[in-house]
């Protein structure tokens, strides 16, 4: 290493010796409140295991916490650019750096509502009969793992963080009574391992290549490599998050999984993993090799194509209130990856924004649809039936869902692919604009289908009682009304996606917040 | 020496990669252990390998000696055996409650979060 040539007299040149300002500690609040809460909750099972209601007020109140302090996170980035906090104040690159910028900042405040939500929607849920102490210690330790994968600026870290949120995740599949949750759970399980696994030999190699695992210094000094080593390192890290996100062909773990666990697992499950695979392409293969991922968007398009095509396609197929979710997830997944195929200013904004507006979006439909097979005793819709009659309310906002879902005005998923599609058709992409065309109109024809059969179509027979929980309908109207928000004022969330956008394409800021010393 | 290692890598890569393809649980948490393994020979060549010098600064040095080894991926290998036997543990669990539950090992038999499609619905 550099550093070792030189003589170091003087700790000064090894240690930051400058105390880190109180209000920088902003940046490890996210992670450091969720993980030991959640280890409290650990601890004090027994205790509160005998209080209903009690462990999840205190999760409860341990989301909003982290909700404010994301939001301001996010505030101070926005207004004054990265911030990055070292651990244990050892000088970058040698310790680990957390690095927020306005990418990671808005995802994790993102990521924060999500599980404040699906917490909510949690007290609806029938307490489990299993020795089970609740799920929210995993929901917690989950939010924690995400937020850290969204905040690290160094790269093992990051691999650290998705093992994090990976045995969070095992936790949570596995918490219940059903054979039926072992089985998602083995496949979801060792797919996802694999996943992470191949991402640990990607970051290996990279090490070997570049001798340092921090992204501001691994941005300056992957730029001047050969193409070769970087395009294969870029190969295996596209593999390793495609896993992740659930993109064509290695997307089969998320159908075989997602519709097992309680509804506020799988909401949380759709708004956090698959976008903690897409921020992953985000920062590492976008931000840190600028040009493989030119030279090789060609394949990250025809995978992007393919996996949109999949998720209409498996919505077409689905009669399953419980599955149905998962296969549109997937379709944005393609949606997202069309973006990052583009490398353009548009493309990536749209890939931002899309995400962002997804993590409500899948949270919501998942929730609503759950407590859709819920009041109709059966998970498959051809047998339901008559919902609309037994509740306008749920049934309204699944159409909006719906409505979003497939990109149609006035919601929120309109415009992102309005700008992929815009981007898509400037660089003369005709093709990757005809999926995601086609890939809207069959998912608007399935879901149109299966809100024709499962809510408008009278019932064969009339169940009694059609009212939901306010615990589970709130989080879901909230949501929908976030999702109807984004689409009638998209500028706040573009203006936001824009911004976050151009910090990839230009890292210079993130890099001077980093190595202060450098020229900005 | 890097390249032996780098061969051997490649030995355990590819026999975890075989026993990750198999239908059977108990082969493929073999394959996750062996995967762990070579993916730590990975990170192990990705530093210097030299036995020589180790990295210790003696008595009033303050720098390490310029040929000896590189302690990060050390560390880094360190973190991720915890994560890899950790997860091992928690996969052969699972296993075992699989084969508890579903009474078989057979990934293809375990049809109960997939089960064979029944037709798409037709018509309103």
């Amino acid at each position: 290493m550099a550093a070792a040539t030189k003589t170091m007299t003087d700790p000064a040149s090894a240690l930051v010796m400058v105390p880190t300002e109180a209000r920088d500690w902003l940046i490890v609040l996210p992670v450091l409140l969720p993980l030991i809460v959640a280890a409290g909750l650990i601890v004090a099972r027994h205790t509160l295991g005998r209080k209903p209601g009690l462990a999840n007020a205190i999760a409860l109140a341990t989301c909003g916490f982290t909700l404010v302090a994301t939001g301001l996170l996010l505030e101070r980035v926005l207004s004054q650019g990265p911030l990055t906090m070292m651990m244990g104040r050892w000088l970058p690159p040698f310790g680990i750096a957390f690095t927020a910028d306005a990418l990671g900042a808005a995802l994790a405040l993102a990521a924060s509502l999500a599980t404040l939500l699906a917490l909510v929607s949690e007290r609806a849920e029938k307490p489990s009969p299993a020795p089970a102490y609740g799920s929210e210690p995993f929901a917690l330790m989950l939010l924690a793992g995400v937020s850290g994968a969204f905040l690290t600026g160094d790269i093992f870290n990051l691999y650290v963080w998705f093992e994090v949120l990976l045995i969070a995740s095992f936790g949570l599949l596995t918490l219940g009574p059903e054979k039926v949750q072992i089985d998602g759970t083995l496949k979801y399980g060792f797919l996802n391992l694999a996943g992470t696994t191949l991402f640990l030999i990607a970051v290996g190699l990279l090490y070997g290549l570049t001798g340092t695992l921090n992204m501001a210094d691994l941005a300056g000094k992957l730029h001047g490599l050969t193409a070769g080593p970087v395009s294969t390192l870029f190969v295996l890290f596209f593999f390793a998050f495609g896993m992740k996100a659930a993109a064509f062909p290695v997307q089969y773990w998320l159908p075989a999984a997602y519709h097992t666990p309680r509804a506020a697992t799988a909401g949380l499950f759709a708004a956090l993993l698959t976008k903690v695979g897409i921020y992953g392409m985000l920062r590492v293969l976008v931000m840190l090799m600028p040009d493989s991922s030119d030279g090789l968007s060609l394949m990250v398009g025809i995978l992007a194509a393919a996996t949109m095509l999949f998720g209409a396609l498996g919505t077409l197929a689905e009669r399953d209130f419980r599955r149905l979710p998962g296969f549109v997830l997937i379709s944005g997944i393609g949606t997202m990856l069309a973006g990052i195929a583009l490398t353009s200013p548009g493309g990536l904004t749209g890939t931002i924004f899309y995400a962002l507006q997804s993590m409500a979006l899948m949270l919501a439909l998942y929730l609503a649809l759950f407590a859709a097979a819920r009041l109709s005793g059966t998970a498959d819709f051809t047998r339901a039936g008559g919902l609309y009659d037994r509740n306008p309310l749920l049934s309204a906002l699944v159409l909006s869902l719906f409505f979003a879902a497939s990109g149609l005005p006035p919601f929120s998923g309109f415009w992102p692919k309005a700008l992929i599609l815009k981007a898509a058709l400037d660089i003369g992409a005709w093709w990757l604009a005809a999926a995601l065309l086609v890939s809207g109109l069959l998912l608007s024809v399935g879901l149109a289908r299966a809100f024709l059969i499962g809510f408008m179509k009278p019932a064969e027979s009339i169940h009694p009682g059609g009212r939901l929980p306010l615990a589970t309908l709130l989080p879901v109207a909230l949501l929908t009304a976030l999702v109807t928000l984004a689409g009638l004022y998209p500028a706040p969330l573009m203006d936001l996606a824009g911004g976050a956008a151009g910090g990839l394409a230009d890292p210079a800021a993130y890099i001077h917040s980093v190595f202060p010393e450098a020229a900005p | 020496m890097e390249g032996l290692i780098a061969l051997l890598a490649t030995l355990y890569l590819a026999a975890a990669i075989y026993l990750l393809l198999s239908r059977h649980v108990v082969r493929m948490l073999l394959g996750i252990a062996l995967l762990g393994n070579g993916v730590n020979l990975i990170l192990f060549v990705s530093g210097r390998l030299t036995r020589s010098v180790p990295p210790v600064m003696v008595g009033a040095e303050e720098v390490l000696r310029a040929d000896a080894a590189n302690p990060l991926p050390q560390a880094l290998i360190l973190t991720a055996i915890v994560i890899s036997f950790s997860f091992f543990a928690f996969l052969l669990v699972l296993a075992y409650r699989a084969y508890q539950d579903l009474g078989t090992d057979d990934t293809a038999e375990m049809r109960l979060a997939e089960p064979d499609l029944p037709e798409p619905p037709r018509g309103y």
